[in-house]
């Protein structure tokens, strides 16, 4: 599916990035508010679906190369935070479902967890 | 290539910039992105715990055609239980510092991970220094 699809199965609101919706294809998804694990746990392009608005999330995707975050809860990230990712050309989607609703939602319309995908090729 | 990045202590707005440098500065030598990004997550680990446990300090890149070679160094408080910070889950970060998503006791376990080689010493009341080598395929 891509962000599009998301966007629309959340019926989530578009903070950033509108004009990429429909270009990235999203594979898989995780689903956590602490960045330590979604570091160690994310792979490459992986959508991030999180309840952290701060401007170090943001600073996370950068450097894991997320496709795009979903803010649940209704969770409203500051302008800065908007401001960094239309720099990154990072998409942020904000969902009012809490977190473990988003996940289900995505997953049903069969978008798979980060563990099932294996692409990082480390021996 | 040697470079050195300055870190400053519970500065969370600039926090991710060394990092981030880092990354922009391999992608610019063409190394390969799957080691970046191990790269790339390790140091921000460690420059997270610069800013969060420490008094400042700085990360320090060089590369070689053998070995990318990331240096942490603070000044500070500390480690003053080696083993029981390697223990995954274990942390002393405050409450709102977890309130933004860090300290889950998972940075030097994340770190040891993504690096080849991790050395940690350290001096209570001192500082701390930690090295992290990753061989350069390219």
């Amino acid at each position: 599916m891509n962000l599009r699809d998301v966007q629309q199965l959340l019926k989530a609101q578009v903070l950033a990035g509108d004009d990429l919706l429909d270009q990235i294809e999203i594979k898989m998804a995780c689903g956590s508010d602490l960045i330590s694990d979604v570091l160690a746990f994310t792979k490459e392009k992986a959508l991030l679906l999180t309840g952290l608005t701060n401007p170090q999330i943001i600073r996370t995707a950068e450097m894991i190369e997320l496709s795009g975050i979903v803010f649940v809860r209704g969770k409203m990230p500051g302008d800065d935070v908007i401001k960094l990712a239309k720099e990154h050309r990072l998409p942020l989607l904000l969902t009012t479902l809490p977190l473990y609703e988003t996940c289900g939602i995505l997953y049903s319309a069969g978008l798979k967890g980060c563990s099932e995908l294996d692409t990082v090729a480390r021996g | 290539m040697i470079l050195e990045i300055p870190v400053e202590s519970y500065n969370f707005s600039a926090a991710g910039e060394a990092a981030s440098r880092v990354k922009k500065t391999l992608q610019r030598l063409g190394i390969d992105s799957q080691l970046i990004r191990r790269v790339a997550i390790a140091t921000y680990e460690a420059e997270m715990n610069i800013v969060i446990h420490s008094d400042g300090g700085k990360i320090i890149l060089q590369v070689d055609e053998e070995e990318i070679k990331v240096q942490a160094i603070d000044q500070g408080k500390g480690i003053a239980d080696l083993e029981l910070a390697m223990k995954e889950g274990y942390s002393t970060a405050p409450d709102e510092v977890r309130e933004m998503g860090f300290g889950a006791g998972m940075g030097l376990p994340n770190m040891k991970k993504c690096a080849d080689r991790l050395e940690i010493k350290s001096v209570v009341n001192e500082g701390t220094t930690v090295v992290m080598g990753f061989k350069n395929q390219s």
